[in-house]
């Protein structure tokens, strides 16, 4: 008690706190959305997804136009001419077509197929899911006894069959791809909407007056647009797979359509000699890939902080 | 009497994105045999990280002791390295967690979640453990040992599954037994029969406890000693009469006052503290209580006060107990009545 | 559980009739006859052919001969292959697409069970974020983009494995390797975040405080119940196995199931393409099932509860 000595008597007046100064929030407070974009800033795998598939996305507009070539002419002088041979920036094929044109063409057709079927997946999703999880009851029930079966059959032999029935074609793969690609969606929203119909804070908002559109808009959506951007982002790379994965086994686009399937699998057949073929698409299709699933990652951690570990 | 633990000036702090916390202070404590010693205060005061520090349970990192001992039975836990901690653990202290929903493994029976720390200790061979470990089910009460052992957390109820869990604790009777929080989770009826439990199996095997808690009720019906947290300092100490008739502490009056009686009108109000603790990333350099206490002074804004006794037993950290000080009186509802 | 069983074992049994009819009759709405590529033989052979093999019969009639068969395990004979059983043939390839796909799978599971358990343990370390670049990697190359590379460097170029055919053990190897990465990526990321759920649980700490070793607590607590739900994912596995099989075992010409079937679709062997996409959906939902099934013997939270109804 050496210093006690020291302290002044006036110390030991009362002092005016105030009480409520402890609560006052000291940080800004941030939006939802705001947060997100924080998180999402600090992903550099992400932003270089992003990056990429915009370069990507331009280069399949712009590319095509960058030398004289077209997509199908075809020109027996110059055939299967090496990378970098003139304004042939890729080289040629057997037919002597450009393959640098063909290339960002071809990115052009499969990334068109993967957001179309993307776009149909939503859709479609969300429409089942909202309609199943916003009834519930008998509707509900029999709508998810239909889905259950579907999802049972594999994806893989639906897409298949359907080709085998439709001349393939970009709307045809689109539409196989989302034959079952909307399921998944539909179980997002389907789940959100049955656990916002039971959850506490709903019920609290809805006590407090909380009208259907508000509860919708401020609760439903938020809630629901996480999963659904980021389920997308996955389906996208997911189509691009299986374009390619179908022009491989004979079910893609007809000649002298391009799309990166297309000539993965041009180019495989001439890979023992002429590797630089393959190698191209190959390069563009995993970047791609790459880019979306990395994307995709950076979202889902950005979008759900829970997720991230 | 022979100390069990003695904590000294222990300083526990994690590292987190915006700066370290610090939530722990300097507490200093200490366990004798066979004593309850309670750790009381509202949530975030740093009395679940002090009782998991002792076990040497918070993860590195982010979390760290920054200063301090720990003395246990006369070696200091905080310098032990996790080897030497593995053998202290479940065998001279052992720990009673909050959820009895969630502390259980889900997918391993109650009996082999009790048989593998005395094989692991006791180096008992399994026939051994298994008879251990039914004796030990019988010992918390639980009927019907012998096929119950053999069932899973889930088939078991939440008071069941607190008993399966103090059964496990108390297998290699240590000589420390923490308990966080052991009752919160669990309905009105069944705290009884824990706390009952636990009263019972104390005297039967001479452990001490430290019971983490911040229900009074609970305290004074099993606590010897009392010890009154806040952000991470251990603020007032004392018997247990010594905290419920004479407290010192405006926080202990407030706790006492914010407490339901039996011996009260009806129609007395409970006195809720108002405001909020500190935030422990940036303490404030005098006393932690100073923003919410009603009787607080400058010094109280600038200075930590020290630590007086009161009496051999009793001491307390707070401005009021100083010379220069006013003379405040507890209000009337933290007071016991003789 | 008995009941559970029956009721899933229902659902099997009505998704294959679903499939199994609608590939039927999406094979007869076909455009032309199964014979379009034989446009030139006389029309009294083509008149036999269609005899033989009940062309000519009404659709109900086949489809019934169709299902009879089916149920025997009789999917009748090929239109190209000289007029060989299909189920013959399936028998004759499916050893080696299965040698291929169980190999990647039993390596893949091996290589992605360690790099995930790795990365759970040693969380937001250069180990952790390696694993997970691996895994990023392994779902971003299209497996036939690795298998045609793999096939010219190692197999071309350097000459150190066989490039095609099945000749000895070598051939597998490569084959086995392109389709294992996608299972290191998908069972890797699995296990990460199962591992990372499970050692952030309640149970670990009390684990803990019992003073068991960490390897005890990490092995006998964590992998345990991090490894349960992580049978689930064999029914993706599968698909992923089946689909990646189709292109694997074409680009290093295996005479598996894979390449019939490809083989198959070029060809228009509609039997052929029936068999086969039955076969695999026989082996798809019977993989799903049995993990269902399996997850409830493993799990006792699921098995007991489940006894008691």
């Amino acid at each position: 008690m050496n210093t006690s000595e020291k302290l002044s008597p006036d110390l030991f007046k009362p002092a005016q706190l105030d009480s409520s100064e402890g609560e006052q929030i000291r940080k800004e407070s941030v939006s939802y959305w705001q947060d997100v974009i924080r998180r999402f800033r600090t992903n550099i795998g992400a932003i270089v997804g992003l990056s990429i598939i915009i370069l990507f996305i331009v280069m399949s507009f712009v590319g095509p136009y960058m030398n004289s070539y077209d997509i199908s002419t075809q020109n027996y002088d110059i055939q299967n001419l090496e990378s970098f041979s003139g304004d042939h920036y890729f080289g040629t094929d057997k037919f002597g077509r450009d393959l640098w044109t063909r290339a960002w063409y071809g990115a052009k057709i499969s990334l068109l197929i993967a957001f179309l079927a993307a776009f149909l997946d939503v859709t479609i999703g969300v429409t089942y899911g909202g309609v199943s999880g916003y009834y519930g009851g008998r509707v509900d029930n029999i709508m998810q006894r239909f889905l259950e079966i579907l999802y049972s059959i594999p994806n893989l032999i639906i897409i298949i069959l359907m080709l085998l029935v439709f001349e393939p074609g970009i709307i045809p793969i689109a539409l196989a791809l989302s034959i079952t690609g909307w399921v998944p969606m539909a179980r997002i929203v389907r789940a959100q909407m049955m656990k916002l119909k039971s959850q506490e804070y709903v019920l609290a908002a809805r006590t407090l007056g909380a009208s259907t559109y508000r509860i919708m808009t401020k609760h439903l959506i938020p809630n629901v647009m996480g999963p659904i951007i980021v389920a997308v982002t996955f389906a996208i790379p997911s189509a691009i797979f299986f374009e390619a994965f179908l022009s491989f086994i004979g079910l893609g686009l007809r000649p002298p359509g391009a799309s990166l399937g297309v000539l993965l699998n041009d180019g495989n057949k001439l890979l023992q000699i002429y590797p630089y073929q393959l190698f191209w698409p190959a390069l563009i299709i995993s970047l791609i890939m790459l880019s979306f699933n990395l994307l995709g990652d950076g979202l889902r951690d950005a979008l759900d902080p829970k997720m991230r570990k | 009497m022979t100390k069990v633990l003695d904590v000294k000036d222990l300083h526990v702090s994690f590292n987190t994105f915006n700066g370290e916390v610090q939530a722990v202070r300097g507490v200093t404590f200490d366990v004798t045999k066979g004593e309850t010693v309670a750790i009381v205060g509202e949530s975030g005061c740093g009395k679940s990280v002090t009782s998991q520090t002792i076990m040497r349970l918070i993860p590195n990192p982010p979390g760290f002791i920054k200063e301090g001992q720990i003395v246990f039975e006369g070696q200091d836990l905080a310098q032990y390295s996790e080897k030497q901690m593995e053998k202290v653990r479940g065998n001279d202290i052992a720990m009673i967690f909050q959820d009895p929903m969630t502390s259980l493994n889900p997918t391993m029976t109650v009996g082999r979640q009790i048989t593998e720390g005395l094989i692991q200790h006791q180096n008992m061979s399994k026939q051994e453990a298994h008879e251990k470990a039914i004796e030990m089910l019988r010992l918390v009460g639980i009927p019907s040992p012998e096929s119950r052992i053999k069932q899973y957390p889930h088939q078991f109820s939440g008071g069941m599954r607190q008993r399966a869990m103090i059964a496990i604790a108390l297998a290699c009777q240590p000589k420390l037994l923490i308990a966080d929080e052991p009752t919160t989770a669990l309905d009105v009826t069944i705290q009884a029969q824990i706390i009952d439990l636990m009263k019972d199996l104390q005297n039967k095997i001479d452990t001490s406890i430290i019971l983490i808690t911040h229900d009074l009720g609970v305290v004074a019906d099993i606590a010897d000693r009392v010890v009154v947290m806040y952000a991470g300092k251990v603020i007032e100490t004392g018997k247990l009469d010594e905290i419920f008739y004479q407290p010192k502490h405006p926080y202990t009056w407030g706790l006492l006052a914010s407490m339901p009686r039996l011996d009260q009108d009806d129609n007395t109000e409970l006195l809720p503290i108002p405001g909020s603790p500190p935030n422990l990333l940036n303490p404030p350099p005098g006393c932690p209580f100073a923003a919410r206490c009603p009787h607080a002074m400058k010094v109280c804004t600038e200075q930590m006060p020290e630590t007086t006794e009161v009496s051999t037993t009793h001491q307390v950290a707070c401005w009021l107990d100083h010379p220069l000080a006013p003379d405040v009186k507890p209000p009337a509802g933290a007071v016991r009545g003789e | 559980m008995l009941k559970y069983t029956l009721k899933r074992l229902s659902y099997m049994v009505v998704t294959l009739w679903i499939i199994a009819t609608v590939t039927f009759f999406l094979m007869h709405l076909l455009p032309g006859t199964p014979l379009k590529n034989e446009e030139k033989l006389p029309e009294h052979i083509k008149e036999q052919i269609m005899e033989k093999y009940g062309l000519n019969d009404p659709l109900p009639v086949q489809y019934l001969n169709f299902m009879g068969g089916l149920v025997q395990g009789d999917l009748g004979a090929s239109y190209t292959q000289d007029g060989r059983e299909v189920s013959g043939m399936i028998a004759e390839g499916f050893p080696v697409s299965a040698f291929i796909g169980g190999q990647a799978v039993v390596f893949g599971s091996i290589v992605g069970l360690l790099l995930g358990l790795i990365a759970a343990l040693k969380r937001g370390t250069w180990m952790d974020n390696l694993s997970t670049m691996i895994a990023v990697f392994g779902i971003s190359i299209p497996n036939f983009v690795l298998g045609a590379l793999l096939a010219y460097f190692v197999g071309v170029k350097w000459g150190i494995l066989p490039v095609a055919l099945w000749e000895s053990y070598a051939s597998s190897i490569m084959p086995s390797f392109a389709l294992a990465l996608v299972v290191v990526a998908i069972i890797s990321r699995y296990i990460r975040t199962e591992m990372v759920e499970v050692l952030d649980a309640e149970y670990m700490k009390t684990a803990k405080a019992k003073g068991l070793p960490r390897r005890t607590v990490v092995f006998r607590h964590a992998l345990r119940n991090a490894l349960i739900p992580a049978i689930t994912i064999l029914g993706p596995l599968t698909v992923n196995i089946i689909t990646g099989s189709l292109v694997i075992e074409q680009i290093f010409a295996l005479p598996g199931i894979g390449e019939y079937f490809v083989k198959s679709i070029v060809n228009n062997d509609y039997t052929m393409i029936t068999g086969i996409t039955i076969f695999y959906s026989i082996l798809i939902v019977s993989v799903i099932f049995i993990v269902d099934i399996l997850y409830g013997i493993i799990d006792p939270r699921i098995r007991l509860s489940g006894a008691k109804e």
